[in-house]
């Protein structure tokens, strides 16, 4: 472990890819199988333990630490791993830990086994690498390492081409053996079974309306962005695998799909969840992802399938070269020959538009479509991995807003832990009638108006409850959401998307804020 | 008698009444008593000053002889009386000069920290636990996440870096008095005897420390030198200049920063240090919560940083203990 947190902390603080990518290839080269396997896995992460979540940290942390010295401990380090870590009180560390000994036993631990595990990990650690146990441990290592830097790293350390080594990649597990036996010339390249492998995605970037001016309509095509989960249906003669946008299976979750796709091809599309002819809101898609296996009721109410937008692959042939207005002929016509007959299946239809303003007006529309906004795609664009400059754009549609009244506010972490910069707002009841809280907004305002929220904050104080204080009902904020949902989790019973700050509304009484009745006529049905 | 009674914290600075002098005052006053040199501690303007001699020699060099009023130099250990106070200085081991004020009035005794470390400096002597009734203490690092390293190791990474990137400079951030002497000796006896250049800021008090005895080696202007003459050397320079164009003349410079707070990573990180040192001349949670046992004071007030969790401490402990807020008290030296 006192290597990989080397590793871990440098990457860190290094913010040239040049240092990231030499501090890799050091590693590599000085670390033993299975640890630089494990740690590669790690830091790309593709490293994920089913039973060893961050409960587990918290709870060994109540255990084992003066709540109170906890408390403002996490309040000025703002980080959950690194509170831990350097909280925990020194002990023996005259034996390293290995990190392909961490990893493998935590992939074989009971839920109930990880804090007993983590503990006495912990006590044979020092600070830095009680820190990288569990940023491991927790996911999320958020060092800078790309997997493209990775792999840049592995093709240096094996004196490669970079795509030799994307070549097999996706198609092999941690701690990548036979990679690292191949690089360091003890065996050949590892073959293969492409047949069932995750490609990586193609992305849009955020179009600004500014560039409008400068794209020429004739080049572009549009289609919705639906507001579903990105999939990739991989299948192949040995059946059919789906895959998340970040190459996680999501198969086992929807039987009712995988086991209706017989045919050989790789389809990029939108995991949806439908109610009569229409597509569901989110939250129905969100009853079929909280469930690991599904019942039948469940699969019967929240009937799921595919609306598909690419085709990657069609058998053995790969049409990612194309341009964009070639794949979608191909498209269709497989989607007409193959792809309705699943019955799982559909396809997302082009918008026709012949200006930027006819297109403004669709996206207008999105809303009623449960749409997340539009598509802009090149028409003469490949199919390229990564977020690749001016081929795909999303245009989401405008946010709704709602004005709410300021409640609570919290001191927030890290930089902003000595400023009120977490806000519960909330909604009247009915005009004149009492405040409910809807949520909590943590951003959206600048750093000038930070300072007047956290001045106002203070002035306004009313009670305090640990970090939390809470003020007059006097402070409007328009916050602003991209939907709102129904909820049991909160006393108001609606729940926001995406809360956060459009407005502080200096100007507006806190009287004449919305009422929650506004906000519940806003769920789709 | 309550203590509080004749020690109080004013708006100009904690106030000894039947003394009548203040200690650290924040603004000019007839009287003071300066624990050390640091800024926060010792200013100008005051109309008689008591302090070390190494201290008053500090405050000479940076506020002239003209701005810090008549001197009276206290030997460590020495005992006078001031309109009845008994008045004598300890060692605080944080940096040259730095004391802790021991007072005694009608057989109660209260001690100020003043700022304070537990472990070795090669420019100082080490603090000294004094039993008393009230003990005031500084809490910069009053949080259990602060556990400062053994500072060879910090040197070592220091010296291991120079060695993976030797055509780049090493450019380290250090407080002008006290962290940069004490990283130099601690360079020097970690062997590297190499000349050290230093930004212009530090020159003036590492001259102070040499005549008081603190050998530093070979210390070089930097300001002076021409670019191309950086490759592979370490340079010193206060935290201030660090992202001015004085460090840019580095061309891809390795930074530094020799800092008690750069033990939590996201701070080192946000501040785009790229080799942070935990090097500190504060007491860390283990050293503050040890001076409390070793001190035995029933009574703890704590200022000078995190008040709330060594208070929390002192508390589970059975020590009566509260914030002491004093104005005026900005960080410089942790
Ligand atoms: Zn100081
Ligand atoms: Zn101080």
């Amino acid at each position: 472990m006192k290597a990989f947190s080397r590793l871990l902390a440098s990457l860190l603080y290094s913010p040239a890819r040049n240092t990231k990518l030499r501090l890799l290839r050091v590693y590599l080269a000085e670390t033993p199988d299975p640890d630089r396997g494990y740690a590669l896995a790690a830091l790309t992460g593709t490293l994920a333990f089913a039973e060893a979540k961050p409960a587990a940290v918290r709870e060994v942390a109540r255990q084992r630490l003066d709540p109170v010295l906890f408390d403002l401990s996490y309040d000025y380090v703002g980080d959950l791993a690194e509170t831990v870590a350097l909280i925990w009180p020194a002990s023996d560390q005259s034996h390293d830990l290995r990190l392909g000994e961490v990893v493998e036993t935590l992939t074989l631990a009971a839920r109930a086994k990880v804090p007993e595990l983590l503990e006495g990990w912990l006590d044979r650690l020092d600070a830095d690498a009680r820190w990288a146990l569990i940023k491991l441990l927790t996911g999320g290592l958020r060092v800078g390492v790309s997997e493209r830097l990775a792999k840049s790293a592995l093709a240096e350390h094996g004196k490669v081409e970079l795509a030799e080594v994307e070549e097999v990649w996706h198609g092999l597990d941690p701690p990548y053996r036979s990679l690292f036996d191949w690089l360091d010339r003890k065996a050949t390249r590892p073959q293969i079974d492409t047949s069932r492998l995750f490609r990586p995605l193609m992305l849009a970037q955020a179009l600004e309306e500014s560039d409008l001016i400068s794209l020429d309509p004739s080049d572009f095509r549009a289609e919705w962005k639906w507001d579903g989960i990105r999939v990739q249906i991989v299948s192949g003669p040995d059946g059919a695998r789906l895959f998340s946008r970040g190459g996680e299976e999501v198969g086992p979750a929807f039987p009712d799909l995988v086991d209706r796709m017989s045919f050989s091809a790789v389809v990029d599309g939108e995991l949806l969840v439908r109610r009569g002819e229409e597509v569901a809101p989110f939250n129905d898609l969100q009853q079929r992802l909280n469930r690991k296996k599904a019942t039948e009721k469940h699969l019967a109410d929240y009937p799921a399938f595919v609306r598909v937008y690419d085709l990657l692959f069609e058998g053995e042939e790969d049409l990612r070269h194309l341009g964009f207005d070639a794949r979608r002929a191909r498209l269709e016509a497989w989607v007409a020959r193959t792809g309705l007959a699943t019955g799982v299946i559909d396809l997302s239809p082009l918008v026709p538009f012949a200006d930027w303003e006819e297109l403004g007006r669709h996206r207008l529309g999105a809303g009623a479509l449960n749409a997340e906004g539009l598509m802009l795609k090149r028409a003469d664009s490949p199919y390229v991995p990564g977020r690749p400059k001016g081929l795909w754009f999303k245009w989401k549609r405008a946010a709704d807003t709602i004005d709410a009244v300021l409640m609570y506010a919290q001191r927030g972490h890290g930089k902003r832990s000595s400023f009120y910069s977490d806000y519960t707002f909330g909604l009247w009841t009915s005009p004149g009638g009492e405040l409910v809280p809807i949520g909590k907004a943590y951003f959206g305002f600048t750093n000038t108006e930070l300072m007047e929220l956290d001045k106002w904050v203070r002035n306004h104080t009313t009670d305090r409850f640990g970090p939390v204080r809470q003020v007059e009902p006097g402070l409007v904020l328009e916050i602003a959401f991209d939907s709102a949902q129904r909820s049991t989790r909160h006393k108001s019973g609606v729940a926001l998307r995406f809360p956060r700050v459009a407005r502080i509304r200096w100007d507006k009484p806190a009287g004449e804020a919305d009422i929650l009745e506004t906000l519940v006529k806003r769920i789709p049905a | 008698m309550r203590p509080e009674t004749w020690v109080r914290p004013t708006p100009a600075g904690l106030f000894v009444e039947p003394g009548s002098f203040y200690i650290d005052p924040s603004s000019p006053v007839d009287r003071a008593v300066v624990t050390h040199g640091h800024s926060d501690h010792a200013r100008g303007g005051n109309r008689r000053v008591l302090a070390t001699a190494e201290t008053l020699a500090i405050m000479k060099s940076r506020f002239g002889h003209d701005a810090i009023g008549a001197i009276q130099a206290l030997a460590y250990g020495e005992r006078i009386e001031i309109n009845g106070v008994g008045v004598s200085l300890a060692p605080a081991g944080h940096i040259l000069g730095s004391a802790q004020v021991v007072l005694d009035w009608q057989g109660s005794r209260i001690v100020v920290s003043g700022d304070y470390k537990r472990r070795r400096d090669p420019t100082c002597p080490p603090f000294e636990p004094i039993r008393c009734d009230v003990f005031i203490t500084e809490a910069t690092f009053a949080l259990p996440v602060f556990c400062h390293p053994d500072d060879k190791e910090e040197v070592a990474r220091l010296l291991h870096s120079m060695a993976v990137f030797p055509e780049r400079t090493h450019l380290v951030g250090v407080y002008a008095l006290g962290k940069c002497q004490r990283l130099i000796r601690l360079l020097r006896e970690a062997g590297y005897d190499q000349p050290i250049y230093l930004h212009g800021a530090l020159v003036g008090l590492c001259d102070l420390y040499r005549e008081h005895g603190v050998d530093l080696g070979d210390l070089r202007p930097a300001t002076e030198a021409p670019p191309g003459m950086f490759a592979g050397v370490l340079v010193l320079a206060p935290p201030s200049s660090l992202g001015d164009r004085w460090s840019r003349r580095m061309a891809d410079s390795v930074l530094s920063f020799a800092s008690g707070w750069m033990r939590i990573k996201q701070r080192a990180k946000q501040r785009g240090v790229e080799l942070p040192l935990v090097i500190s001349d504060h007491a860390d949670w283990g050293e503050l919560t040890q001076t409390l046992d070793e001190v035995g004071a029933p009574e703890v007030w704590v200022t000078h940083g995190r008040e709330d969790a060594l208070v929390h401490h002192a508390t589970t402990r059975g020590i009566r203990a509260r914030a002491l807020s004093l104005l005026g008290f900005e960080e410089e030296g942790s």
